[in-house]
């Protein structure tokens, strides 16, 4: 410790430029996501551990798909699903709640980086983690006999559309529940949409609730998935519009029910 | 006249129906260290997270260098310590330091701002693996590191051994010397002693005091002053010669204690006495009053309680 040179504290107040902040924040996202055990093995482990399983064990039988790559054809789309279910809902819902429980976005809040900033921050991390989350369980899926149809735009918009979904549903959990409770919604919600949502096994299983169920995102995303990339149907208007809904109504009501601390 | 970097008139908040601040006013003047000390619970984090923009004020009015608390551009201006947490906890403390000397136009070097805090060496530590003492000054660093010109810092030193209470207070020198204003809480007199060129004391949301360590510590103040000498001495005598209102005894023996204003007329006049009674006044001493003595005369409850 030595003593401070006359001078070298005077104020010298300004923000530093938006693209600046954004990137700085993104890349503090980024590392907080990659150095944490559980959001890995949320994001990146289960998904593709599921999604080997599935494949290689047949203890789901799926009409029609018999044989590995069919199988693999099925299976595929879910787990994409629940790749983007985990970051941008589970995952950062937790996040959000502990942040908000620890004092950083009242402390961020309290720094020349707006909110608009950290929420565009959040959002770029969660893509890069899909990204990741994508290349990977397509290389597995490949790798297990897949054989992908359908428009890869088609496939983008959904995961856009779902990312909304979700993140609008996890800034809504994650900035109005204390952290602990937080975690405990955060994974319950996981296993329920991840049964409910046609990841496991087809949500015809389910019989007469179908219809229903298949308005949860979880079941519009990989429903809609599912049908560009393995019956290669185009874009599905109803599970669109599904997860549009959701996106609407999660934003907007995390945008006014949202506490920063 | 220059604008106050913070004036706070008549600032009030209730919580559940329950008044937390009852009417406060302040000024902090243009780089001058403001302290509001009062006792847990006496108003000071919920006034300045008012001023901070974190809540909104029932009553009352708020200028922030200008401008009310909530004006965006005063992030870039306003530095902020909260009393507690404040950081990811997954985050390295140097990355912490460089996240948000990023969002400032002319940080200072967090390098630097680390190695004089003496957080040098857990630099590479996570946040949640630092000490209580090593996270409130990585906080500090987080408030002044965008070289603000107004610092809002609630409880600097709590919890923090005497070197980190030296450096955090020499931190606050040098921001005072450079023309920084700052506003710190406190409930140590000493820190407020040391530091504040102003001092405002709370109690149960209300200002019980305000004005300069100087003016609060003098200001209707008995003060005393103890000698020794004789045992038996004529009182009577010494009491004609001191100033109307002054009181003088003799307790235990030879142990004298005389109360007044004291002003160089009065040990003038005491020293007079006892050379006229052939006796020599030994350990004489003067006790001045401290914040301590003012806060408890002031609201009858020790500050620390």
């Amino acid at each position: 410790m030595s003593t401070w040179s006359p001078g070298s504290l005077a104020p010298r107040p300004g923000a530093a430029p938006l693209r600046r902040m954004l990137s700085a924040q993104t890349t503090a996202e980024l590392k907080l996501v990659l150095r944490n055990g559980e959001q890995v093995l949320l994001s990146l482990v289960i998904p593709l551990g599921l999604l080997v399983l599935l494949v290689l064990v047949p203890f789901v039988s799926v009409d029609g798909a018999v044989g590995r790559g069919a199988r693999a054809d099925f299976f595929v789309p879910g787990v994409l699903a629940l790749a983007v279910m985990s970051t941008a809902f589970t995952g950062q819902a937790i996040a959000v709640g502990f942040e908000r429980q620890y004092g950083v976005l009242k402390r961020l809040g309290a720094t020349p980086l707006p909110r608009t900033v950290l929420l565009g921050a959040k959002t770029l991390a969660v893509l890069a983690v899909e990204l990741l989350q994508v290349l990977l369980i397509c290389a597995v899926g490949l790798a297990l006999g897949w054989d992908p149809r359908g428009s890869v735009l088609q496939v983008l918009v959904l995961v856009v559309l779902g990312t909304a979904a979700f993140s609008g549903l996890g800034l809504l959990l994650g900035g109005t529940l204390r952290g602990l409770t937080t975690l405990a919604a955060a994974n319950l919600l996981w296993f329920v949409l991840l049964v409910l949502g046609g990841v496991l096994f087809p949500l015809s299983a389910f019989g007469g609730a179908e219809p229903l169920l298949s308005l949860l995102p979880t079941a519009a995303l990989s429903t809609g998935l599912r049908d560009v990339l393995d019956a290669g149907a185009g874009l599905g208007a109803r599970e669109a519009l599904a997860l549009l809904v959701w996106a609407v109504i999660s934003l907007g009501a995390a945008s006014r029910l949202f506490r920063w601390e | 006249m220059t604008t106050a970097a913070l004036e706070v008139d008549g600032l009030r908040k209730a919580y559940a129906g329950r008044a937390v601040v009852d009417g406060l006013s302040l000024t902090l003047r243009p780089g001058t260290v403001l302290a509001l000390l009062g006792p847990n619970g006496a108003g000071k984090t919920t006034t300045v997270e008012i001023c901070e923009g974190f809540r909104t004020a029932d009553a009352g009015t708020v200028r922030v260098l200008g401008l009310p608390p909530a004006e965006s551009s005063l992030r870039a201006r306003v530095g902020v310590m909260p009393q507690a947490g404040g950081a990811y906890p997954g985050l390295r403390c140097a990355e912490m330091l460089r996240l948000v000397a990023s969002f400032s136009a002319s940080p200072l070097d967090p390098d630097d701002l680390l190695e004089r805090l003496g957080l040098s060496e857990v630099a590479r530590t996570s946040y949640r693996r630092l000490s209580g003492g090593q996270q409130q000054r990585l906080s500090l660093a987080l408030a002044v590191v965008g070289r603000p010109e107004l610092v809002f810092l609630d409880e600097p030193t709590a919890g923090l051994d005497p070197a980190a209470r030296r450096a955090t207070w020499e931190l606050v020198e040098a921001l005072r010397r450079d023309g920084v204003s700052v506003l710190l809480t406190t409930h140590l007199m000493d820190e407020a002693e040391r530091l504040a060129d102003d001092v405002v004391i709370v109690d149960a949301g209300r200002v019980v005091a305000t004005g300069t360590v100087a003016e609060l510590t003098r200001t209707g103040a008995v003060g005393q002053l103890r000698f020794r000498a004789t045992p038996g001495l004529d009182l009577e005598q010494l009491l004609t010669a001191l100033p109307v209102g002054c009181t003088a005894k003799e307790s235990p023996s030879g142990d004298y204690l005389v109360e007044g204003v004291v002003d160089p007329q009065l040990l003038a006049a005491v020293t007079a006495w006892s050379a006229g009674q052939g006796a020599l006044a030994t350990d004489l001493r003067v006790e001045t009053r401290t914040l301590e003595d003012v806060f408890l005369d002031l609201t009858g409850r020790e500050l620390r309680a």
